[in-house]
């Protein structure tokens, strides 16, 4: 019973031995093997560590467990609330939307504006039209955005709905209430891609539909556009604008989503920052575009270098050289000196980078996650001297990404010992890490039933972290970003290193207070 | 600010809400906000519009039918594997999110916090997924051979491209002699979680009730019960379950949090279904009675004057002998829930709640509540029918706000004009609230904390809101520097 002093929940409350009991009474009837036969449990669990398990498990082709993707409409909706006074706005049912709200919500403890147009039977039967009608004007009155960025699921794909025409209609038949709403819409079919593909089809959208064409545009050689991404990083999106500054006023982030996120407490705002409707709908007039996320905005790139003929770049600044390659590229670009600001925080990460090398020099680590992350922190890893082992990229694209990792790891020493696993999910990285084991994990919340079930310790870096608060809110990208990375995966092996050094009078000799 | 009674504050943010549509959802939300009091003569508990269409363009806080399925029913169901049939999202989202505790050996005899999905492709919409579906299911007796059964949760492409995925699970289930079962959950089916609740338990009405297999051997007792609709959040229903076994009851299935397939094929030996969820699993309940002949009886484990109800209910239906054991577990507890209360009603009685949840939770959290000495001025029901809100007539005790599928902007007004000291609701809104300064609780996932669930749990609970409501960090909002004018 509880003890009214120290009152406990279900942590502890269960570890009563009443509790105790219920659940050993519980077993009579329960048909799990592990109530049943608890050999036969450790016999199976035992033969899922092995080789042999290892290669039927790689010889999947139809089942896929424990994913390191989500769909289209995800990205989408993050690429809409880069925009001010926007509503992501979903084609589809409003199922899909809950999932999408809960889902960011969980990772940056912040409320998430978006809407669905309730989609059900009936739509699947007549198409969604009529939903988009009611919807685009409820939305509208209700919320009043500027501009509401429509998305569709999965349902509406496959019974092809038009975006165009419905779009049309729904304004057409708004006696007037739409007429001063932009709307904007993407293809984002869930069966298609990632996560990352719903964002480049909503972000080539938005800037399509929100320029003028290319006979139109007015060329300020002086802007320059840089797209972040699909960024979980708010601290990321902040350091690339402040980088930004130092070289130019004109360097606008194009999907600026860093506020929407990262609201203050005191009122509640439904749409928070975001880039101007005036600096999204003259993104064509910009000299050039740099995308941080080259295989987030592989289509949006197409717009931009075949429609617009502007200049186009992309940069990866996660880790020293990539983001060295990033603040070459804005002094090329802006044609000015790096300023002497960014040389110092330069120093001061390599000055870092040169105190804590010894902890993660030689040290295996197993990385997954979205494939531009990937190649940054990759980088990262071999800049330190660590050994990416196995690199898993559920979401690659099918063209470049494997060469381009390749390219990465070449530069370690290690190289050959190095795996990249494209198109695999996290149970496949269960085996590769009973198999060929790894000193540290670095993965999004998943890989904490890896670090249970493997005893490898993980690093949350990456999408979604629903299980620690805050980390979004730091940077990863540029030198104080990677100085963060340096100082979160240096403490891990050191929090490591204490944790197999505490034995008392066995290993303690080695437990030292000064590392 | 808005003066008047309470029930003329209620009444006035209704119209100011309604101001905001256009005339058409208008006159739609009219239907689904009210008023209602326990005295009240047709109140908006007998005359709320529920189970019908979302308004479209509206940030609805609803699921669909397959999170009702998958999500609720089927998912907690921990020895089987439980396929998110079609494109990758609807699993990964609704992957480990609910905190259906339960104890396994997670990969190996135990499936519940893992994402099995079909992964569909451009293709297979094109072609059609049901080989696909096979191969899957032949994968997964390879790789989980302790599987003791396998659930197709269809999303939303399957029932629209014409698969025939009863046909692969019948054929699967001939070839491997598991159960698999194929249930059509598309999420656009219905209008809410709701009809995906009624599928999954349809799916076990024919495809789980039928097996004796499991119960042909069963010896069972005169106090034997099966607890039906608790998922186990947060171990939920292991508080229930020492209640019930303090008491003298045997407790042979538990549906579905932590359940085993066993216990799903065994639950037709019970003497009694105790309804937990009334809304979730009544459809399997009322096919047991008819089929079986066992009686169900709805019970409430929130906080200690409904508990102790519930248990004298529960003990009736079984005799004397119960009912003196009953009595027992009741005394022993009272004084330890008496204290709970002496400790936490100072510090919480006359706190003002509002709630937004699903299922049971906006009525029967209602007494916990009270028993703190808190009052409920407004509740509203995600996925509720007509026969939720008629219950909920009987929880209510003062003038409440009553709100069918609300969405943010029309609980944003609601909570800014009623202004509760807490607001009890979900992960998407919890942020909303917090942001506005208010103490806030999930109380779908009981904001991972929990059980909320029989007299030790109460503690546990009164704790968690005396946490929320007096902590420290809520008088920070306000800036030493800034002027103490009200705002609005």
């Amino acid at each position: 019973m509880q003890d009214i002093e120290n009152i406990v929940n279900g942590q502890k409350l269960f570890l009563k031995p009443e509790y105790q009991e219920v659940l050993k009474r519980k077993k009579e009837f329960e048909g799990n093997m592990g109530s049943v036969d608890s050999e036969k449990l450790e016999e199976i669990s035992e033969w899922t560590k092995s080789w042999e398990y290892r290669e039927k498990n790689f010889s999947r082709e139809a089942i896929t467990v424990n994913p390191a993707k989500a769909c289209q409409p995800l990205g989408a909706i993050m690429a809409a609330l880069g925009f001010e006074n926007t509503m992501p706005y979903v084609h589809g049912s409003h199922g899909c939307v809950a999932y999408f709200r809960g889902y960011f919500t969980r990772h940056f403890k912040e409320p998430t504006p978006c809407v669905s147009d309730s989609m059900s039977e009936s739509a699947a039967v007549f198409g969604g039209l009529a939903n988009m009608k009611d919807g685009l004007r409820n939305c509208s009155a209700m919320y009043k955005p500027e501009h509401i960025a429509v998305s569709t699921t999965c349902m509406a794909e496959v019974i092809g709905d038009d975006l165009n025409a419905f779009v049309q209609g729904a304004v057409e038949d708004a006696e007037g209430d739409l007429d001063n709403t932009t709307i904007t819409y993407a293809h984002t079919p869930s069966f298609v891609g990632s996560h990352i593909t719903g964002y480049d089809n909503m972000m080539k959208a938005m800037l399509e539909q929100l320029n003028p064409s290319r006979e139109e545009k007015v060329v300020d050689e002086e802007r320059i556009n840089i797209i972040p991404g699909f960024e979980p990083y708010l601290g990321s999106v902040a350091e690339i604008k402040e980088i930004s500054k130092m070289f130019s006023d004109k360097i606008v982030m194009i999907g600026d989503h860093e506020e929407q996120w990262n609201t203050g407490a005191g009122e509640y705002k439904l749409y928070a920052g975001g880039t101007t409707m005036e600096d999204a709908k003259t993104a064509i007039n910009a000299k050039a575009t740099i995308s941080l996320q080259k295989y987030s905005t592989v289509q949006t790139a197409k717009t931009i270098k075949n429609k617009w003929k502007q200049g186009y770049e992309t940069c990866n600044p996660i880790g020293l050289s990539g983001t060295d390659a990033f603040v070459m590229k804005l002094s090329e670009l802006t044609g000015k000196e790096v300023p002497a600001e960014l040389a110092k925080q330069r120093a001061q990460l390599v000055d870092a980078m040169q105190d804590s090398y010894p902890y993660m020099h030689g040290k295996k680590f197993a990385l997954y996650g979205d494939p531009d992350f990937l190649l940054g922190l990759v980088s990262f890893i071999v800049e330190m001297g660590g050994i990416p082992s196995h690199v898993l990229c559920h979401n690659a694209p099918k063209k470049g990404w494997e060469d381009d990792m390749k390219a990465v790891i070449s530069k370690s020493p290690w190289a050959e010992d190095c795996q990249i696993w494209v198109g695999k999910d996290l149970w496949h990285l269960r085996s590769l890490l009973f198999t060929e084991p790894v000193d540290f994990l670095i993965g999004n919340v998943y890989g904490k039933e890896l670090y249970r079930d493997t005893g490898t310790p993980l690093i949350r870096i990456g999408f979604p972290i629903f299980d620690r608060h805050h980390l979004h809110r730091y940077s990863i990208s540029g030198y104080k970003g990677t100085l963060n990375l340096l100082t979160w995966i240096t403490n891990a092996v050191l929090d490591q290193l204490d944790e197999d050094t505490k034995e008392i009078g066995k290993t303690d000799y080695f437990f030292d207070c000064v590392r | 600010m808005v003066s008047g009674t309470l029930q003329e504050i209620q009444n006035k943010a209704i119209e100011e809400v309604l101001e905001k549509y256009p005339e058409k959802a208008r006159k739609n939300r009219a239907k689904h906000l009210g008023v209602d009091s326990p005295e009240g003569v047709k109140g908006a508990c007998d005359t709320t519009k529920s189970n019908k269409q979302t308004v479209p363009g509206v940030m609805s806080e609803r699921g669909c039918a397959y999170a009702g399925s998958k999500g609720v029913v089927w998912g907690p169901v921990k020895d089987m594997i439980h396929i998110s049939h079609g494109p990758v999202g609807c699993g990964q989202y609704s992957r480990a999110g609910r905190r259906n505790y339960y104890v396994g050996h997670t990969g190996i005899d135990t499936f519940v916090t893992m994402n099995f999905t079909t992964d569909f492709s451009e293709k297979d919409i094109v072609f059609g997924g049901d080989k696909k579906l096979k191969k899957a299911l032949e994968e997964i007796d390879v790789l989980f051979p302790l599987n003791n059964g396998i659930s197709i949760q269809s999303e939303c492409p399957i029932g629209l491209i014409g698969d025939d995925i009863q046909a692969v699970a019948k054929v699967h289930k001939k070839d491997s002699s598991k159960p698999t079962v194929a249930v059509s959950c598309e999420g656009f089916r219905g209008v809410s979680q709701s009809l995906g609740h009624h599928i999954a338990n349809d799916v076990i009405r024919d495809e789980i009730m039928p097996d004796t297999s499991a119960r042909q051997d069963f010896v069972t007792t005169d106090y034997d019960v099966a607890v039906i609709g608790d998922y186990n959040i947060g171990g939920d229903a292991w508080g229930s379950r020492l209640l019930l076994e303090e008491m003298g009851l045997r407790v042979i299935a538990q549906w579905s949090g932590d359940a085993s397939y066993k216990e799903l094929a065994i639950a037709p030996k019970a003497k009694l279904n105790l309804l937990h969820c009334y809304r979730s699993m009544n459809y399997i309940s009322r096919h047991m009675e008819q089929e079986f002949g066992i009686p169900w009886m709805e019970f409430n484990f929130f906080g200690p004057t409904k508990t102790t109800e519930s248990i004298r209910k529960i003990a009736e239906f079984f005799g004397p002998e119960i009912q003196e054991k009953a009595e027992k577990v009741i005394a022993k507890y009272t004084a330890m829930t008496d204290a709970v209360k002496e400790k936490y009603k100072p510090k919480l009685e006359g706190k003002k709640v509002m709630l937004y949840v699903g299922g049971l939770r906006p009525r029967h959290v209602i007494g916990a509540y009270e028993d703190l000495g808190m009052e409920v001025i407004g509740t509203g029901y995600e996925f509720a029918h007509g026969d939720d809100y008629k219950r909920t007539k009987e929880d209510i005790s003062g003038s409440t706000l009553i709100y069918d599928d609300v969405n943010e902007l029309e609980l944003e007004t609601f909570v800014k004009r009623l202004k509760p000291d807490i607001v009890g609701s979900g992960i998407k809104e919890k942020y909303v609230f917090q942001k506005m300064g208010l103490p806030f609780r999930q109380m779908h996932s009981w904001d991972y904390s929990g059980p909320y669930h029989g007299y030790d749990a109460f503690a546990v609970f009164a704790k968690d809101m005396d946490l929320a409501l007096n902590s420290p960090v809520w008088s920070h909002t306000k800036a030493p520097w800034e002027t103490e004018e009200e705002g609005a």
